[in-house]
């Protein structure tokens, strides 16, 4: 995300360039949390802190966006970091939305221990599982913020926390060089209709 | 910036700076008048547009001080019904909130209405419930003025010879911008359908014009401003001309409540609320009302008093009625190589065999085709992918990837017939966030409409079809509920029992109050509005100053 040569401040500036200065004042600690923490996450490859959840309640959503968008032969939800880019919402710009966490997290327990009596938590089961427990919840409220969120962050700037190394934006072939020249695609190229 | 004090009579205040104010604005101050044009919205980004932001999430998630359009769920509260007999529930109508109005973030598409547009009634015929008239201008004495919008906005386009395209006098000042594949296909299924295809006019340069830069083709193009200048939006080519004269000065956050009065039925002002809600009255000698084929019916409606008890310039009763708010039709479809359509702007190509009324088909109507791709990479994750397609999960990864950048949409843009039944007024109940009572929307199509927009979603499967489409696919005609495309609210007509404003824009009502808007349009053309808009606004402000000239204006 931050090149060589690029201030530690002036990257942070950047990622946040198009809101209004009041906004960033408002919420400048927040933004400067969220994204410390990206860094160090993605430095070490571990969660260092999050702004919101605790580490129980991340890897319990990250669990969630892992099935959402699941690793095969290309990067998935987890090597995107999705979750970063969650927590960071919901200090930032989705703050409204944290007791929906907070009360979404006990309904997945919930069918968790409904579906899988002796099962801890959710992240702990198998995939086959895991997809049992939300296949129950995936027209419930909460599921489809967790969904919304997971797509929004997989696809997003990785200014925003979420899609590491362009990890979304690779998998649909996006070219985020801001600059094209036609012709853009294979029809337009083709000699006799392109013009 | 010039500043006046709002104690200071100017000649003219302006309500809003879009498509219509903006060019007011520069017009009058050119010509020597002194202006203040009262923007609801914010600056955005005027004069440092390489500022705005091409971040897909900010600008869904704006600031208060960064957001381009109005706010139906929050501040611009309105509400929809169906019918009189419905209750108006939550609307989503949403318009240009900033300092140029709907031009900073607009598609472009800059079409001429046709010369027969202007006459419809009497060559088409009367249709039965509807309020179909014929303009009090025709095409000959808009067309100067159509090309005067093309060449100082800076419009792409290819000047081409046919009769479903307005004659012009004058090429187009920029070539036009790259057909993209979306257009290359349109081009090989209308080659087996025998329809033709042509390049769309587009307020975006293909080259260099006036000092702003080359479209770079960024590809985040509708809904974001451009971070280049290449839009020719009313903030980087009029407003700015109007600053430098010395006579304009732009006010921005400033919500005007209300067109004020004296005994005589003439204006005196306008009455507003400045950032922080404090009102404030600005003096003026005339009042050009600007503010959109929605808000601008409403502030007549909000400006009663005893002389005007039914609103402001409304003695004929038909201020906010004949409502067209933009009806559309299209369909979907898959394709064997990439097209990369989310690269360029919003759509390249048209097709423009269906823009008249054929009796034959057995309903008024007609309207564009236009190709499009545009998917930017949030949007393609949320609602994207073709329909039936899983949702999450590893069937939802595999089309993600399958479907991407294979995409290609067409969007018609399709008549609606002007019903008095269908309009803007105030809704009893509901208040904005400055305590006015909300717009309120009634809209319901007339069968017709239906009716061509179901043709224009076949004729949309036709060519994706012919085109080689792997998969196809058209969602069930609907009309619209709200859209920045909203006309015929304030018509202008020479008889000032049946319309609001004559032919030079004037108030049959109120001498020295212009209205300048898409609430003009007697008929929606093909949906294509601004450019209409635009032409209008040339020509009223050509007459205005004229008159202002030599003391003659409230004879206009």
């Amino acid at each position: 995300m931050s090149t060589p040569g690029q201030s530690r401040r002036d990257f942070l500036l950047n990622s946040v360039s198009g809101l209004g200065a009041a906004w960033v004042a408002t919420h400048y600690s927040a933004i400067i949390d969220a994204a410390e923490y990206a860094e160090q996450a993605a430095r070490s490859g571990q969660p260092a802190k999050f702004a919101f959840f605790t580490p129980e309640q991340a890897t319990e959503v990250e669990a969630m966006a892992a099935q959402i968008i699941p690793t095969d032969a290309t990067p998935g939800a987890r090597e995107a970091r999705v979750i970063n880019f969650i927590d960071r919402a919901l200090v930032t710009f989705e703050e409204e939305a944290k007791p929906q966490y907070i009360q979404g997290l006990k309904e997945l327990e919930t069918q968790t221990k409904q579906q899988f009596p002796n099962a801890t938590k959710f992240s702990a089961l198998t995939s086959e599982q895991q997809i049992a427990v939300l296949t129950a919840m995936e027209k419930s409220p909460f599921f489809n913020l967790v969904r919304t969120h997971t797509v929004t962050g997989f696809f997003a700037s990785p200014a925003h926390g979420g899609n590491a190394n362009k990890a979304g934006w690779k998998l649909v072939s996006y070219n985020d060089s801001l600059n094209h020249k036609p012709p853009f695609g294979y029809y337009d190229a083709l000699p006799e209709v392109g013009r | 910036m010039k500043q006046f004090t709002p104690s200071t009579e100017v000649d003219f205040v302006i309500i809003g700076s879009g498509a219509a104010g903006g060019i007011m604005a520069k017009q009058l101050s050119t010509a020597g008048f002194k202006v203040v044009v009262l923007e609801q919205g914010g600056w955005g980004k005027y004069g440092k547009e390489q500022e705005y932001t091409k971040d897909e999430w900010l600008n869904d998630n704006p600031s208060l001080e960064d957001r381009l359009m109005s706010d139906p769920s929050g501040r611009q509260r309105n509400t929809f019904r169906r019918n009189d007999k419905e209750k108006a529930t939550a609307g989503t109508h949403s318009y240009g909130c900033v300092v140029g109005g709907g031009t900073v973030t607009y598609g472009g598409s800059s079409w001429r209405h046709l010369p027969w547009e202007f006459k419809e009634a009497s060559t088409v015929g009367a249709i039965a419930g509807t309020g179909m008239a014929d303009w009090p201008v025709t095409y000959e004495e808009l067309e100067p003025y159509y090309t005067q919008a093309e060449w100082e906005m800076g419009i792409a386009g290819e000047r081409v010879n046919s009769r479903f395209i307005a004659p012009m006098s004058k090429d187009y000042p920029v070539p036009p911008m790259p057909l993209k594949a979306s257009g290359a296909l349109f081009k090989i299924g209308a080659a087996k359908l025998g329809w033709s295809v042509v390049h769309g006019p587009i307020a975006i340069i293909s080259k260099s014009y006036q000092g702003r830069s080359a479209c770079v083709n960024c590809g985040m193009c509708s809904g974001f401003g451009c971070h280049v200048k290449a839009r020719s939006s009313s903030a980087v080519t009029m407003l700015p001309i109007a600053e430098r004269t010395g006579n304009c000065e732009i006010r921005v956050r400033s919500y005007v409540r209300e067109i004020s009065t004296d005994s005589t039925g003439k204006c005196t002002g306008v009455v507003y609320f400045d950032k922080d809600k404090k009102e404030i009255f600005q003096k003026a000698k005339n009042v050009i009302l600007s503010a959109n084929g929605s808000e601008t019916p409403r502030l007549l409606l909000l400006s009663k008093s005893a002389r005007f008890p039914d609103g402001l310039a409304n003695s004929s009763g038909v201020v906010g009625r004949y409502l067209m708010l933009g009806n559309g039709a299209g369909a979907s479809a898959l394709f064997e190589h990439p097209l990369n359509d989310y690269k360029g702007v919003v759509t390249g190509a048209g097709i423009v065999d269906f823009v008249e009324t054929d009796p034959k088909r057995g309903f008024y109507g007609g309207g564009r085709m236009t190709a499009r791709g545009f998917d930017t990479p949030i949007s393609y994750g949320l609602r994207g992918l073709s329909p039936g397609t899983a949702r999450w999960g590893a069937g939802y990864k595999k089309a993600l990837l399958e479907e991407a950048n294979h995409k290609m949409a067409v969007s018609c843009f399709v008549t609606q017939l002007p019903l008095e039944t269908n309009r803007v007024d105030l809704d009893p109940d509901v208040k904005d966030d400055w305590g006015l009572p909300a717009m309120r929307i009634t809209s319901t199509s007339h069968p017709d409409d239906f009716k061509a927009m179901e043709f224009f979603r076949q004729k949309s499967i036709e060519i994706l079809e012919a085109a080689g489409a792997k998969r196809v696919w058209a969602n069930p005609v609907n009309d619209s509920r709200g859209s920045a495309h909203n006309r015929g609210t304030c018509r202008m007509g020479n008889d000032p029992k049946t319309s609001v404003v004559n032919k030079f824009h004037r108030a049959h009502d109120v001498p020295n109050l212009f209205i300048i808007d898409g609430s003009n349009l007697v008929t929606g053309g093909r949906n294509h509005p601004t450019m209409t808009i635009q032409a209008l606004a040339f020509r009223a402000a050509d007459n205005i100053i004229k008159a202002a000239k030599v003391g003659q204006l409230t004879r206009l």
